[in-house]
């Protein structure tokens, strides 16, 4: 017989300790799982996240005057901010804008200032078409050619956003500037857009959630109740529209609601409505809740269905058999119990309506845009894309926030996919 | 849900209105969709009916914009694109994705919760958003406006919905199986072929579905990332829309509902299947 080993570790075939063993074995199959998913997560990195992050910096960054006016910009480091510069300033601004028209590149400095003061674009641009033919001493020569270089302010903003980063892009998305003197103050009234327009899209997105939740709980609760061959079928019907491309939707709203469209043309043949007073329904904020409504209905229905299907009847029977009425049995039994799902519809609705684009530049008018459309007219149209990063990453974090409650309470995967 | 015969008459009355106002949501659900057929065969260039058409007078119907539509080489252009893309984006993602859902259901994968998350990421980041970046990104690398650059853009939107339909099949899944066929001698490629592909194949379908639909039905990202060479289906709708209405769209659109009916049937038919393969019982 053989001898036992000295130690009492148990040790496998080869004589490594099993406990090492197991543990190798173990990171094995972490590693293996590991890299099954890394192909993906690799993917995933380099297609969506980093564009993102690239896109969202762009918030921030403000490399126009540093870059391209570099003297200046060194020049007026240690100006003090009280009077009009020196003369050193001026001569360094003149070898930028003599520089800068020569590189063709003077026209994204003026573009940067004018966000900030309009007008802006003017004095550079001008000031750099001259800029050539100017003699020494340059200060009393610019200010010749426009009066503005004499104004404290210009130059005020010309060092603020020398700075290689700037929280502009943040201040214009939450209708704040740096007023003349340099200090963070309202825009305003008449430029005070963007705050109004968050609000209007967390109202819409409110509205649609709770009209989703209106129309989505009556047909999850007859779903779920009846017998699983009828509510199969009747399942259809929710998930036919969840199928459909969302333009052929947009557009049979476009065919529904427009002035000459369908339900128009059924109020005017019901008498309801006279010809000539046919009802605007769409290129306003009505379309936009409407369309929308309707697009994101499945996505309440079937988170409510699948809880609803787990909820057993006999606790209503329960209820009722302990004399509750069957008003107050569906409302002190059933319902809460129905929470979870009514959580996950509303949030998951209220995610995708917030972040919305297609159907309110369609239906939407000038009243029912929301904060997408002008992240894509900034993006687009004004080319403002330091504009457009900052409120993409307000929209962001908003709805990061609510993925993680979403994650929390539901589960990302557990969301139905009909 | 059927009446009880000692229903109180408000219980009957609510009974009945209950089921009235369901009606009605069904018809919001679906009337929409269903009045853009009869619309697309207008004779007349409208969006609505026209008094023939609702006199059924044959004249007033005709297939004047399905003929527009094939006779258009934009149109044709559009859907060779859109089934391209669609393809191929399908392919990589469902690759991608099924891979990667298999590393996720192993009980051993470490960080779970924080992978799922990012990896489902481009399903609930604002599609604005994620254009928006890949606008620059892409341009960057000189990805904007080729259809390797869409394929790419398209591929990462549809990861999520087969890594969750996979992830859903392979819940439940008894890895002792996988096990049973290693000590019989299969390899992990064979062991992969034989014994999970059979059982995962609904969801891989199904996902791979989602992730076609999800690529075919895009359009902010191809606003964003395509040139005219390379307009989806969806693109051109939108143009046709923003710029020259006439009911050619309607004709599309009522195509695309003819698609989607027929997926949502495969889908449908798919995942009984799979009900059935793993017994369980709804």
């Amino acid at each position: 017989m053989a001898t036992a080993p000295a130690d009492t570790v148990m040790r496998t075939v080869d004589g490594t300790p099993l406990k090492v063993s197991l543990r190798r074995a173990m990171r094995r199959r972490k590693l293996a799982a590991l890299g099954l998913v890394m192909p993906l997560f690799v993917f995933i990195l380099f297609s969506f996240i980093l564009p993102i992050a690239d896109m969202l910096f762009r918030s921030v960054e403000n490399p126009q005057v540093v870059t391209i006016m570099p003297e200046t910009t060194a020049a007026l480091q240690g100006w003090d901010g009280n009077e009009v510069p020196d003369e050193a300033v001026f001569a360094a601004l003149v070898a930028d804008l003599v520089a800068g028209s020569e590189s063709r590149e003077i026209g994204k400095v003026a573009t940067r200032l004018n966000y900030e003061i309009s007008g802006m674009r003017g004095l550079i641009m001008k000031s750099a078409r001259r800029a050539d033919r100017l003699e020494a001493p340059y200060r009393e020569a610019l200010i010749d050619l426009d009066k503005d270089w004499n104004d404290i302010s210009v130059w005020k903003l010309i060092q603020r956003e020398g700075a290689p980063f700037t929280a502009s892009y943040y201040l214009s998305a939450i209708d704040m500037r740096y007023d003349d003197s340099g200090e963070i103050a309202a825009q305003p009234t008449d430029r005070q857009i963007y705050v109004t327009l968050f609000l209007r899209t967390l109202w819409i997105s409110l509205l649609i959630t709770f009209m989703t939740l209106l129309l989505g709980f009556p047909v999850a609760y007859l779903l779920a109740t009846l017998p699983l061959k009828y509510s199969n079928l009747l399942m259809i019907m929710v998930l036919l529209p969840f199928w459909t491309s969302l333009l052929v939707r947009t557009t049979s709203w476009i065919a529904m609601l427009q002035q000459q469209g369908v339900l128009n043309d059924l109020l005017v043949w019901s008498g309801l409505v006279s010809d000539d007073g046919r009802l605007e329904l769409m290129h306003n904020q009505t379309g936009t809740v409407v369309a929308m409504t309707h697009i994101l209905l499945p996505f309440m229905v079937l988170p409510l269905y699948s809880v609803m299907r787990t909820i057993s009847p006999s606790f209503m029977r329960a209820a009722q058999s302990l004399g509750a009425p069957r008003f107050l049995a569906f409302w002190r039994v059933y319902a809460p119990l129905t929470l979870p799902g009514v959580g996950a519809g509303a949030i998951l609705v209220f995610i995708l309506a917030i972040g919305y684009y297609i159907t309110p530049a369609l239906v939407g008018g000038t009243s029912g845009q929301l904060i997408s459309n002008f992240i894509a007219y900034h993006m687009q149209s004004s080319l403002n894309w330091g504009l457009a990063a900052a409120l993409g990453s307000i929209l962001l974090s908003c709805v990061l926030l609510l993925y993680y409650i979403y994650n929390r309470i539901v589960g990302i995967e557990n969301m139905k996919l009909g | 849900m059927a009446l009880p015969t000692y229903a109180s008459p408000v219980e009957r009355v609510w009974h009945y209105a209950f089921h009235i106002i369901c009606a009605l949501i069904f018809l919001f659900l679906i009337a929409p969709i269903l009045v853009i057929i009869p619309l697309s065969f207008n004779v007349e260039p409208y969006f609505t009916f026209t008094s023939g058409m609702l006199a059924f007078d044959p004249e007033a119907y005709s297939l004047r914009w399905y003929r527009d539509f094939i006779n258009n080489p934009q149109w044709i252009h559009s859907i060779e694109n859109s089934v391209f893309i669609g393809i191929a984006s399908t392919i990589l993602a469902t690759v991608l994705g099924t891979v990667a859902a298999l590393g996720l259901s192993r009980p051993e994968m470490p960080f779970r919760n924080l992978f799922m998350g990012i990896l489902l990421s481009p399903m609930i980041v604002p599609l604005i958003i994620s254009a928006a970046g890949m606008y620059f990104f892409y341009s960057n690398i000189h990805l904007a406006q080729t259809h390797l650059g869409i394929i790419l853009a398209h591929t990462a939107l549809g990861t999520p919905f087969v890594v969750i339909t996979v992830t859903a099949t392979l819940v439940g899944f008894d890895h002792s199986l996988t096990r049973a066929a290693a000590s019989l001698g299969a390899d992990p490629t064979t062991t992969f072929f034989k014994i999970i592909m059979p059982l995962i194949l609904p969801g891989v379908v199904s996902g791979a579905l989602f992730a076609f639909i999800t690529s075919f039905d895009e359009v902010v990202v191809v606003l964003f990332l395509a040139g005219f060479d390379q307009r989806t289906i969806p693109r051109q709708m939108w143009a046709g829309i923003r710029e020259q209405i006439s009911p050619t769209i309607l004709a599309v659109a009522t195509l695309l509902v003819l698609i989607s009916i027929m997926l949502l049937a495969t889908v449908e038919l798919l995942r009984r299947r799979s009900v059935r393969i793993r017994g369980i019982v709804e």
